[in-house]
């Protein structure tokens, strides 16, 4: 039975025990799935009924269960949707016992600015009228011209770097898991950036952040990023963002934001990904990621009962020797 | 007048040649490569002006700022009683913006009796708004392709409709030919670096009209949007289902060219402040919420139904029929969740399975 039937099935028989399972269901074309909240047998016809499948599948759906704490819900996730799970219950921001984790074997998702990259020039994602994989291609038409790209070229890059494809925790798993691939975070994107002098960087961020709009669809879409509603970004209390159009204000969101979410970020990307001004914020997320394996040896979403070192004192530093400064 | 020609060799030079009188503003593609973001910005002769994709962004803040200083102010202090001095800052310049598509000009017609005073009896007219948008002229640009978001069809306009454009231009191989549409339009069309167009180029131009209005989806009948919606008001299991997997962020709003909510507050160092405006959005929690403390709309639900409501049924009770939402598609586009207003519009009305929609979903 293909993965996605076998999700089905397992969709089902989780439903009459929760308020309802979270998937990925059609989006408005064929390049877009969305996220659907299957409450009744019926909704469950709809998952991953779409093109891409498993490959159209790039909500981190994890997203919701905090809002919804206090319920109990399913959620289908990749495996990297599953480290924010496991971050969110190791900072017991949701109750483990009222979710129904549904893991399956992924095997990468789309970005789809990779596939707008990809297209001839001044053709764009919503001219695509069809889509459909064939084996490791992605068959696209826009109108009547057909185009094929390779689906290693316009998978997610945290799908490259993935240790964890299959859920790190899940009460359910759709097929079998396979063994974790042996790959290394170079951090070759920082490496780009870090190349440049200061003053390029500072440019570089000028240009890019000129275009935020501070519609905070960065903040909203992070599962790790709770506060919501009580953000320090607000226009009233406290008020400490200006509410002037400016670009220095805006990368100081970014930082505020980065810096919250210091040794918590799993890196699932999804705050770029919602960027409409397509803004690459993640760099400023993995370059404190970075950092916080190399300082604390953590990496977050890893393990429910772990403590994030942001979050805790310790009188003595494994890794930080203070008393040898000088 | 007869409609004009200017090559794309020369393009450049009338829109310098416009910036004389205007400050000019166009698409511009702000990203690192070929395919970076496309926004409007003001016009520079080397900038990477970019007609082929629609911008991400309305063109709303060209006429409506994100942000701008309503008075400056400086507190002190005179005869040993606090005094106050204001200063209200200069009108801004005039403003020509090149290469809209034809549903951000019709967003602006929405803003229009909102801050004119025309949909208020009188009671508002917003001086700062009208001071822009009658300082601004508007060449619309035809799409010549349209994106499977796009609606504005369905909310009566077209891919080269002219309501709202002051010029109407349409790409063709070698250049675009323009097409006067109000008075305030001639004043841009008044240069020795425009042809008259032949009359080959106005055929080419209504049959690239005719072709892009044809690949539109057949329009379903939205008349039932006021009644329907407002008797969805109080159905909460309709809303929670459409309002599920809304992120409550701004990014449909802040796209959107007819969204018009604003927010006012005072920033200050020391004795020199200003009082600011700068866009708010229904979708964001702040937005009701009251100096008790109380907030009606407690949630995204609440906040959801808001923005549906308002653009396809109150916005329309109060005037004269007109939906507000032109069909531009951004906050579908752009929305990490994909939620697609023109799939609750047609839920509420009950017309689930709308040509158009079914039609896309599996392309
Ligand atoms: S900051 Fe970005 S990458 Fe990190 S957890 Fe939040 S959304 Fe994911
Ligand atoms: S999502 Fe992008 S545009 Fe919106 S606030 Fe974040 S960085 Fe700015
Ligand atoms: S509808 Fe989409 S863009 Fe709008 S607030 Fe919800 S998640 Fe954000
Ligand atoms: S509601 Fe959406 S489609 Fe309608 S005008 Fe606004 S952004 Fe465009």
């Amino acid at each position: 039975m293909a993965i996605h039937e076998q999700l089905k099935k397992i969709i089902l028989d989780t439903l009459p025990g929760v308020e309802c399972v979270i998937g990925w269901g059609p989006g408005q074309d064929a390049l877009h799935g969305s996220p659907v909240f299957m409450r009744k047998p019926e909704d469950v016809d709809s998952f991953m009924d779409t093109p891409l499948g498993a490959f159209g599948a790039v909500n981190n759906l994890a997203l919701f269960l905090p809002e919804l704490s206090g319920k109990k819900v399913g959620v289908v996730v990749k495996g990297c949707d599953s480290r924010s799970i496991v971050q969110l219950v190791a900072e017991k921001l949701i109750k483990r016992e009222e979710v129904v984790i549904i893991g399956f074997p992924c095997e990468g998702a789309a970005d789809l600015t990779k596939i707008e990259k990809a297209l001839p020039e001044g053709r764009e994602a919503g001219e695509v009228t069809g889509a459909a994989i064939v084996g490791e291609t992605l068959k696209l038409s826009l109108g009547s011209e057909e185009i094929s790209l390779g689906l290693a070229d316009i998978k997610a890059d945290k799908c490259t770097r993935c240790k964890t494809p299959g859920a790190v925790i899940s009460d359910a798993f759709a097929g079998i898991a396979g063994k974790a691939p042996e790959v290394r975070d170079e951090y070759a994107d920082l490496a780009a950036l870090e190349a440049m002098s200061l003053d390029e960087r500072f440019k570089f961020w000028e240009r890019e952040m000129s275009r935020c709009i501070r519609c905070y669809a960065c903040r909203n879409a992070c599962p790790l990023c709770v506060c919501r509603d009580h953000c320090v970004a607000g226009s009233r209390s406290p008020h400490w963002i200006t509410q002037t159009d400016s670009t220095r204000d805006k990368l100081m969101f970014q930082i505020i934001h980065a810096t919250h979410l210091a040794g918590r970020c799993t890196g699932c990307g999804e705050c770029q990904r919602a960027c409409p001004a397509g803004i690459p914020v993640l760099l400023l997320k993995r370059t404190f990621n970075r950092g916080v394996a190399e300082i604390f040896g953590y990496d977050a979403g890893m393990d429910t009962e772990a403590t994030p070192p942001l979050l805790t004192f310790q009188v003595e530093e494994a890794h930080i020797k203070e008393r040898e400064w000088q | 007048m007869s409609n004009k020609f200017i090559s794309h060799e020369k393009l450049r030079d009338w829109l310098e040649d416009l910036s004389a009188r205007f400050e000019v503003w166009a698409p511009v593609n702000t990203g690192q490569d070929a395919k970076g973001v496309v926004v409007y910005r003001p016009f520079v002769r080397d900038g990477a002006l970019e007609f082929a994709r629609k911008p991400v962004e309305s063109a709303k803040h060209t006429v409506f700022p994100r942000s701008e200083t309503l008075v400056n102010f400086k507190t002190g202090a005179k005869d040993g009683k606090p005094a106050l001095e204001l200063h209200v800052p200069e009108d801004p310049p005039a403003r020509a913006v090149f290469g809209l598509p034809s549903c951000d000009a019709r967003g602006f017609q929405i803003f229009d009796p909102v801050y004119n005073g025309s949909g208020t009896q009188g009671l508002a007219r917003d001086n700062y708004y009208l001071r822009r948008r009658n300082a601004t002229v508007l060449i619309v640009k035809a799409c010549s392709k349209v994106l499977n978001t796009c609606f504005c069809n369905w909310v009566g306009g077209g891919p080269a409709c002219t309501e709202g454009a002051d010029v109407l231009a349409t790409e063709l191989p070698d250049g675009f030919i323009l097409a006067q549409v109000t008075a305030r339009g001639e004043a841009a069309l008044g240069s020795a670096l425009l042809a008259p167009a032949s009359d080959s180029q106005e055929k080419q131009a209504r049959k690239l009209h005719e072709e892009a209005g044809a690949a539109l989806c057949a329009p379903p009948d939205l008349s039932a949007s006021v009644s329907a919606l407002r008797g969805k008001f109080d159905d909460s299991a309709f809303w929670e289902a459409e309002a599920s997997k809304c992120l409550s962020c701004g990014a449909c709003t802040y796209l959107c060219p007819t969204c018009y909510c604003f927010n006012i507050t005072d920033e200050a160092r020391g004795v020199l402040g200003a009082r600011i405006r700068s866009w708010d959005a229904c979708m964001l929690p702040l937005f009701t919420m009251e100096a008790s403390g109380h907030n009606p709309r407690t949630g995204k639900i609440q906040r959801l139904r808001n923005r549906i409501g308002h653009k396809f049924s109150y916005y329309p009770s109060l005037h004269n029929g007109r939906i507000a939402c032109c069909g531009c598609g951004r906050c579908i586009k752009s929305c990490p969740s994909s939620v697609d207003i023109r799939r609750i519009v047609t839920d509420a009305i009950g017309i689930t399975g709308t040509a158009g929609l079914k039609e896309q979903k599996n392309g």
